[in-house]
């Protein structure tokens, strides 16, 4: 280099030794950094490594009864994939898996030979087939680890809790309403608490199963809800499923009947007509009607399947299930008021509760006459199980009650009380008569004061009413002096039994298995039995023997209600129904 | 036994008697390198991408051999023989880059490749070395930095179709190299601590104005805010080396790093060959820059020492860079290893620049090249 190099470079020169100072900084400090990375903190970050097949992470939140018991969770399932490029011999690797796992594929050599990256040589196996699968040491066979859903309670809430599709999203029942609660964001909640019991559950299902099958019925339905607080201890539809093999399901087994199907109820509909006509002063306690003619509307013609010919009190047309009582009574109400009356308690719309599988009730378009004639006993009007329930509860509460909810989480809003506190108590009365003295009384059971009403309705068949298919019912209030629960079931299509001497009306079918399912629940919920001076204070009010207006048979039994006893106090200072999640505070 | 004589005066007599010999081995060393880590590295990403196991490499050898071409095409060259070439790659880039932003496609998120005849070309990777030589044709037309302005428009110019793409890291580099070439052209120390002020601003506005360069600054700073999972994994690799790697064709990491070929193939070089086989890279790097700024402190013109510094400073800033974010110094920039990592535009480009820097720095018995 010689003496022509400008001074500007001449300059530069140092700014270039700088340029290489940092140059040799830089990568000596890359250096340093690559020595502690790989020499260092190379144990820290093994031991930091995430654990591939990450996708064992939970994806649907649990959902449990009252007590946490798991109805529906997320379980890990195992299957087997191959990559058909890694697979050596694709002909002996189908033959040694065969030998391991049965019933693969009969053309898996075929695909394990087809170059494919992701071939399922078998879904879901167990452990043991896994450690197998792993022992043959075959190339390019690997697992895959997927949650899945699992129902251990099998059938036993399998309407309510519903079930998910393939890719684990919610097809039926609350897994289909609350996908959003169990899958999306709220999964972080926690289980999806119900109000469910699975101890009452069981029971339900168990005495509904035995009626169903005793009397050959084409199903049944059974529900025990908390009277007071609307919380729905048990919900049973028979046929049902269960939800961990949802391949091949019928309607009817799908078919929640508490909730979808909408039934005439026939007689049960007496004790809303009762309390309407208390409720409205329409008719007293005290007074009668004159049932010994049937009621001519139009064409039509109302008679009793229990027919007295005579004038009967109102305890009697409960107890004796007086359809022609029960139409004067609505009668003397009036269309309007009935109307109103079916709006409050909620029978007129679909029921709120939030499943998928809600159905509307049938309900006359137009309200005339002949329709509050035969609604008055539970015909022309097609309800659910589960609004019945509430209509019932409603009724002999005279309390500001929820609608039934099964979801614990979110409970609705209390609907304004039906009736006056004095027309309930008057209602749980009826209803005890019921039991204690007329149809119902195949329900006793010991230790427990029941009050109830049967309910036998022809199904309509075609365009008219078939001929002995009954859709029977009994709804129940225990204990009936101051209602904890309702209990209510249906069969649909009993046949008579010698046993109920060939006769399939609710009295002979549906009460005896409302007995049965509260004598397994009463000790189970811790319900105190009775004591028997409420047995000698609800008898106190019958008078016997004395019948109204009337030619006696004899040895026909009567009933009237004695006037002497006021209503209000009558059953020291008990009123209206338990219920415990209202009382407490929070 | 030399196959020249000295005396000969035929072109690659000349040639092999004044060019850089030692630099020149380094080179071939990387070259060398780089095909055997595209082995190891890019057999799982191309059956990930259902090419056959061989697809990059195949491709990466093809692309070697245009190459060399252009490396010892562009060493053979006088000063003003690079001048043209540059004029000329900066004119057909310049267009190609500005046809990018109309005709080019997406990949990444970013529309930096444009086809031409079937070949993918980014016309940004071409632009760098071309500009570094025109700023420095620039500067050192007029003495001191009295030529400064034109020199920062054009860059600017290029920078700003660059973040249009966005390719900031490439703008970033661009700016970089600017600096540099200012600070040798005699800026003075008040402005360089500024600029380096600059810088900073600068790299807080990319932060400010691109969501994904906000992203990956989030995700470097505080890797549990986001998915860095390109730069988790990298880290995991180079964690697992130890001294001498997990042996070739052994990598388990590698195969779930997507740009396991290209940004992050250091990263597959430290799991299967381990610390030392990094090293010995790191040292052919740092060898290659320092024995280069080593012969720039030799060349007597002004021009010369600013070109030759500036395509130097590329390469090692390349390498640097993409080093730093393997071993997560740095966040995920894009930036490629020069010679290593897989990319037909960015090693023909890099082999461009690195023979017009062997062209410049050639032995001249005092010939200065005119300006």
């Amino acid at each position: 280099m010689t003496g022509r190099v400008s001074s500007e470079v001449r300059l530069a020169r140092p700014r270039l030794r700088l340029l290489s100072g940092v140059a040799l900084l830089m990568f000596i400090g890359l250096g340093v950094r690559l020595a502690d990375l790989t020499l260092l903190s190379a144990q820290a970050m093994v031991r930091e490594r995430p654990r591939v097949g990450s996708e064992e992470r939970r994806q649907r939140a649990d959902i449990v009864d009252r007590q946490g018991r798991l109805l529906a969770t997320d379980y890990p399932k195992t299957s087997v994939f191959a990559d058909a490029q890694a697979v050596q011999d694709p002909a002996g690797t189908a033959a040694a898996l065969a030998k391991v796992l049965p019933g693969l594929a009969d053309d898996l050599a075929g695909q394990l030979a087809s170059r494919k990256r992701f071939v399922w040589v078998k879904r879901h196996i167990t452990d043991a087939q896994q450690r197998a699968v792993i022992r043959l040491g075959l190339p390019g066979i690997d697992f895959r680890t997927e949650m899945h859903r699992i129902y251990p309670q099998r059938e036993l809430a399998a309407h309510i809790v519903g079930y998910v599709g393939v890719e684990n999203q919610g097809l039926a029942g609350l897994e289909r309403s609350f996908e959003q609660r169990l899958h999306g964001p709220g999964a972080a909640d926690g289980p999806l608490r119900l109000t469910l019991d699975l101890g009452v559950q069981e029971i339900v299902r168990d005495e509904l199963g035995h009626a169903v099958e005793r009397f050959q019925a084409r199903g049944g339905s059974g529900l025990v809800l908390e009277a007071g607080s609307g919380a729905i201890l048990a919900a049973v539809s028979l046929p049902d499923f269960d939800p961990n093999r949802v391949h091949k399901l019928t309607d009817d087994q799908q078919f929640n009947r508490n909730t979808q199907g909408a039934y005439e109820l026939g007689s049960l509909f007496k004790v809303l007509t009762a309390a309407m006509a208390l409720d409205a002063g329409a008719v007293r306690i005290t007074d009668g009607y004159d049932a010994s003619q049937p009621i001519k509307i139009h064409r039509h013609e109302i008679g009793d399947f229990h027919a007295k010919e005579r004038w009967l009190s109102v305890p009697e047309i409960l107890a004796f299930s007086s359809n022609i009582g029960a139409a004067k009574m609505a009668l003397a109400v009036g269309t309007e008021g009935q109307h109103d009356y079916f709006q409050r308690l909620g029978l007129l719309a679909k029921h709120p509760i939030p499943l998928p599988e809600v159905g509307a009730p049938i309900v006359p378009r137009t309200w005339r006459p002949i329709n509050t004639v035969t609604a008055a006993y539970g015909h022309g009007i097609a309800v659910t199980p589960l609004q019945a329930a509430d209509a019932v509860a409603a009724s002999i509460c005279g309390q500001p009650r929820p609608p039934a909810y099964v979801v614990a989480e979110n409970p609705p809003a209390a609907r304004p009380a039906a009736v006056s506190a004095r027309t309930a108590e008057q209602l749980r009365w009826l209803m005890w008569l019921v039991v204690a003295e007329g149809t119902g009384s195949t329900a006793k059971v010991d230790g427990y004061q029941l009050g109830g009403k049967t309910g036998s309705a022809d199904k309509v068949q075609g365009r008219g009413y078939g001929v002995n298919k009954l859709l029977v019912s009994f709804v129940a209030a225990v204990p009936v002096a101051a209602p904890r629960y309702v209990v209510l079931v249906t069969l649909d299509e009993p046949k008579g039994t010698a046993e109920t001497n060939f006769m399939n009306q609710g009295g002979w079918t549906a009460a005896p298995t409302v007995g049965q399912i509260v004598s397994r629940m009463g000790p189970l919920l811790s319900l105190p039995p009775d004591d028997p001076a409420t047995e000698q204070r609800l008898r106190r009010r019958l008078i016997t023997g004395t019948a109204m207006n009337g030619r006696l048979h004899v040895n026909e039994p009567s009933f009237k209600v004695s006037p002497d006893i006021p209503w209000d106090d009558a059953d020291g200072g008990r009123q209206g129904c338990a219920c415990e999640a209202c009382s407490s505070p929070g | 036994m030399n196959v020249f004589d000295r005396t000969e005066r035929g072109l690659l007599s000349r040639w092999w008697w004044t060019v850089d010999r030692p630099m020149l081995a380094g080179l071939l060393l990387l070259s060398i390198y780089g095909v055997v880590m595209v082995f190891a590295s890019s057999p799982p990403v191309a059956l990930r991408l259902g090419f056959s196991s061989w697809h990059f490499v195949i491709r990466h050898a093809l692309f070697l051999l245009p190459a060399a071409l252009c490396l010892f095409g562009a060493s053979l060259l006088s000063p003003r023989g690079v001048q043209r070439l540059a004029i000329g790659l900066f004119g057909v880039a310049f267009i190609l880059l500005v046809m990018t932003e109309f005709a080019g496609y997406e990949t990444h998120g970013a529309t930096r490749w444009i086809n031409l005849g079937g070949v993918a070309i980014q016309p940004g990777e071409f632009i760098k070395p071309a500009l570094v030589v025109l700023t420095a044709l620039l500067l050192a037309r007029r003495p001191g930095l009295q030529n400064a302005l034109p020199a920062i428009l054009l860059s600017a110019l290029v920078a700003g179709l660059l973040l249009l793409q966005p390719a900031v890291g490439m703008a970033l580099m661009v700016v970089a190299l600017l600096s540099a070439q200012l600070f040798l052209a005699g800026l003075p120390w008040l402005w360089v601590a500024s600029l380096l002020g600059g810088g900073g601003v600068a790299v807080w506005q990319a932060y400010l104005w691109f969501p994904h360069v906000a992203q990956r600054f989030d995700r470097f700073l505080d890797p549990a805010s986001g998915d860095s999972y390109q730069v988790g994994m990298a880290l995991r690799a180079v964690a697992s080396a130890a001294w001498f790697g997990s042996g070739p064709g052994e990598g388990r990491l590698k195969t779930m790093i997507p740009d396991a070929h290209s940004d992050f193939v250091f990263a597959v070089v430290a799991e299967e060959f381990g610390l030392v086989a990094c090293l010995v890279l790191l040292g052919l790097f740092a060898f290659i820059i320092l024995r280069g700024l080593q012969r720039t402190e030799l060349v007597s013109d002004r021009f010369t020492m600013l070109a030759a510094a500036g395509l130097l400073i590329h390469f090692g800033l390349q390498a640097f860079i993409n080093v730093s974010v393997n071993l997560s110094l740095l966040p995920a920039t894009g930036v490629t290893l020069p010679f290593i990592s897989y990319g037909g535009s960015a090693l023909c480009a890099l082999a461009l620049g690195m023979g017009m820097f062997l062209a410049l720095v050639r032995k001249r018995h005092g010939t200065a090249a005119p300006p």
